[in-house]
């Protein structure tokens, strides 16, 4: 059935159709609301049609790594918490989880998009570490973009804690915001038979070859991620990136 | 002392719905003393003395005579498991599968194969909820080229209408093909554009099911969706 | 009266929503003051592995899971802790008495907890939420849950304790309950702190009340997700 699902998604494709009435790069409607709880230090949950991600970040004061000894620390969790889809199920974080977390992370890291440097409290000895996490609340589809971006609207939403006598007060947030320089913003491309499509919904992840992430911030890539067994031409590729770049700022005017 | 709630209302489980020995509980109610009482979320119906509560909501129950979209999930030695959108999974043994022989020891998925939709009929349903289905009636296939929409379970008869009239008048109006499965699984194919309207359409009877007037809506609807993609 | 305004009978505000999670049989969003809880319901639906079946009726699983950001201090780590597997435990055994689980052997009810934001009276928000999405998910059930906190806080009994409230130091007890509102009866009930047993009664009192009205929301919650479908031709 996979097979004719997807014979009867061509035929709709080739008139640039999806089943929802979308153009192959339309996304649906993304909704960005930040401040959804208030014991993170910056929150965010994001919709992208019937897909609903929540991002939350939570500081502390680590010792940094050895090798950036004047940097804060990052990390970054998901949870494809069993709420949010019958396909979800209890325990430690599967493959897919992991990837999903890391490739927000790398989004993130790799771009430089939080001034690490200006995160060092102590050289050698105290920094912030920033921690997102991400837990899904309804899976349907595309759980990457929406992820990244709700991880971008987390950290941007995010107000330090007080931070006195190497002690952190945190129910006393300052004023002071995360040292951002850049938002990488993820866009996930979706090869279906010769059309390339954005924002699948489940039906059309399930039948798609493969994809590509395509994490960029101001033109400049800074993460890819290819999923799927399915193998790629150089030109695939950069029709691909062509698509993700372009989206990007699109994606890019919900962060504020 | 009787009734405590109207025809037709909204009532929760354990809302009181009449007092006294003079109303009988029926399907979704039970006795607790003088009291008739709602048993699940749904809509009074009140039948003479009977009460009852029409669900709104929740798994198909799997009844014997009921065409349905089943989804094969498994291929066992005599025969497929197949998902059936319920509390539990049916079994379509080798000898309901199809009309032909089949020799034991073939490979039963030149037959049916992982991931096929299938439309099939309800055969036996056991006490613990073990379900047999059959192939072998009119109209009975594996399903094509297409796709499969998910509808409440509980609308299907406002969708396929009396004697079939509202599903008929939609695949008029759409030239689609469209089957309904009592169990909420739809299967529909058409030209693109006009498989988004019949799609449309199925969801608004859907969220509309309640309304007077739904037959007359939904030809008004239709009417005006074909005649904008005429002018297209 | 209460450091935030509120009299010692007095819940938090309460907002609820059904159906929020598409992919769940039933969902629902419970908040009282700061906390929020969504709870999801999958099933029923079939139970492996197959010794975990019950063959007379259907099973209850419930998860409780507060999410890494949602505590007042420090990040919670993810996944199952002492504690949330516990409240995941006695979640269960607060709302089986209300379902009828008879017509569905073998299969199981999933009911997956999430808390986005805590400000105490987590697992009763999580039990509020439940309950709702149960009903939502068309289970055959006699009849509601609801659940409040109770407790004694510098020698006043009050209902639905805050975050505040609960670590004030000195003398607090804290006593998680649910009611099926009908019947009056008790479906869950803990406590730590002290309390002398005249105390106790006087707290439960409050709660059974707090919870009739938490029920009443509940109700409406539930009747205004559904309420279209009342004017049937």
């Amino acid at each position: 059935m996979k097979n004719e699902k997807k014979a009867h998604l061509l035929r709709f494709l080739e008139r640039n159709k999806r089943f929802d009435g979308r153009k192959l790069d339309e996304f649906r409607k993304i909704e960005v609301q930040t401040g959804i709880s208030r014991n993170a230090e910056g929150s965010a949950l994001v919709k992208f049609g019937e897909t609903m991600i929540m991002a939350g970040v939570k500081m502390s004061v680590e010792k940094p790594y050895p090798d950036t000894p004047e940097e804060g620390n990052l990390m970054v969790g998901a949870e494809l918490s069993p709420i949010a889809s019958p396909e979800f199920e209890s325990g430690p974080p599967g493959a897919e989880a992991v990837e999903l977390a890391r490739v927000i992370d790398r989004g993130i890291r790799e771009s430089k998009a939080i001034d690490t440097k200006q995160l060092c409290l102590e050289k050698g000895e105290k920094v912030w570490n920033t921690a997102i996490d991400l837990v899904t609340i309804n899976a349907s589809g595309n759980l990457i973009d929406a992820g990244a971006l709700a991880a971008l609207a987390a950290i941007k939403d995010t107000k330090l804690p007080k931070y006195e006598d190497k002690q952190i007060d945190y129910k006393k947030r300052t004023d002071k915001q995360l040292p951002i320089k850049k938002l990488p913003i993820a866009v996930t491309v979706y090869k279906v038979g010769p059309y390339m499509i954005v924002d699948p919904d489940a039906e059309e992840e399930e039948v798609a070859e493969t994809r590509l992430t395509v994490t960029s911030s101001e033109g400049k890539i800074s993460a890819l991620q290819k999923g799927n067994e399915y193998p790629l031409t150089i030109e695939e590729v950069e029709k691909m990136i062509t698509i993700g770049l372009e989206k990007a700022k699109e994606l890019q005017k919900h962060i504020r | 002392m009787g009734i405590m709630i109207k025809e037709k209302e909204i009532v929760v489980p354990g809302e009181d719905l009449a007092t006294g020995m003079d109303y009988l509980p029926s399907y979704g109610t039970f006795r607790e003393g003088e009291k008739i009482i709602a048993g699940k979320l749904g809509l009074v119906s009140i039948d003479g003395r009977l009460i009852r509560v029409i669900p709104l909501s929740g798994k198909y129950m799997p009844k014997v005579g009921d065409t349905i979209i089943g989804k094969i999930s498994d291929v066992t030695i005599n025969g497929w498991r197949v998902d059936i959108n319920s509390a539990y999974s049916a079994m379509l043994s080798m000898k309901d599968g199809t009309s032909e022989f089949i020799a034991r020891g073939s490979d039963l998925t030149k037959y049916y194969s992982f991931g096929d939709y299938i439309v099939t009929k309800i055969i036996n349903v056991t006490t613990q909820n073990l379900v047999d289905l059959t192939m072998k009636a009119p109209g009975l296939r594996k399903l094509g080229e297409g796709r499969i929409i998910h509808v409440n379970t509980y609308k299907v008869p406002r969708i396929i209408g009396k004697q079939g009239s509202m599903i008929t008048m939609i695949k008029d109006a759409t030239g689609s093909r469209i089957t309904v499965g009592q169990n909420g699984v739809v299967w529909i194919q058409g030209e693109p554009e006009n498989e988004m309207i019949a799609e449309e359409a199925i969801r608004k009877i859907e969220s509309e099911s309640h309304t007077s007037g739904l037959t007359d809506r939904i030809k008004e609807f239709l009417e005006k969706k074909k005649q904008r993609s005429d002018e297209k | 009266m209460r450091k935030d305004g509120r009299k010692l009978e007095e819940t938090r505000p309460i907002t609820a929503k059904a159906g929020v999670i598409k992919n769940a049989d039933g969902s629902a969003m419970f908040q009282i003051g700061d906390t929020i809880a969504y709870a999801a319901v999958y099933g029923p639906r079939e139970l492996y592995p197959k010794f975990l079946q019950d063959p007379t009726k259907g099973v209850l699983r419930c998860k409780y899971n507060m999410m890494p950001f949602s505590g007042s201090g420090e990040r919670v780590k993810p996944g199952p802790s002492r504690r949330s597997v516990e409240i995941s435990l006695v979640t269960e055994k607060a709302l089986l008495p209300v379902l009828n689980l008879e017509e569905f052997p073998n299969a199981v009810v999933d009911v997956f907890i999430e808390l986005p934001q805590t400000d105490a009276g987590t697992r009763c928000a999580g039990i509020c939420a439940a309950a709702i999405a149960l009903a939502d998910a068309g289970i055959a059930m006699r009849d509601l849950v609801s659940a409040v906190s109770v407790g004694k806080v510098n020698e006043q009994i009050m209902v639905d304790l805050n975050y505040d409230e609960e670590s004030t130091e000195g003398e607090v007890a804290d006593i998680p309950v649910a009611f099926m509102p009908k019947t009056d009866k008790i479906t869950l009930l803990q406590m730590d702190g002290e309390i002398t047993k005249e105390e106790l009664v006087k707290a439960l009192e409050m709660g059974k009340i707090a919870c009739k009205e938490i029920y009443e929301i509940q109700k409406a919650t539930l009747k205004e997700k559904y309420s279209g479908e009342s004017d049937e031709e």
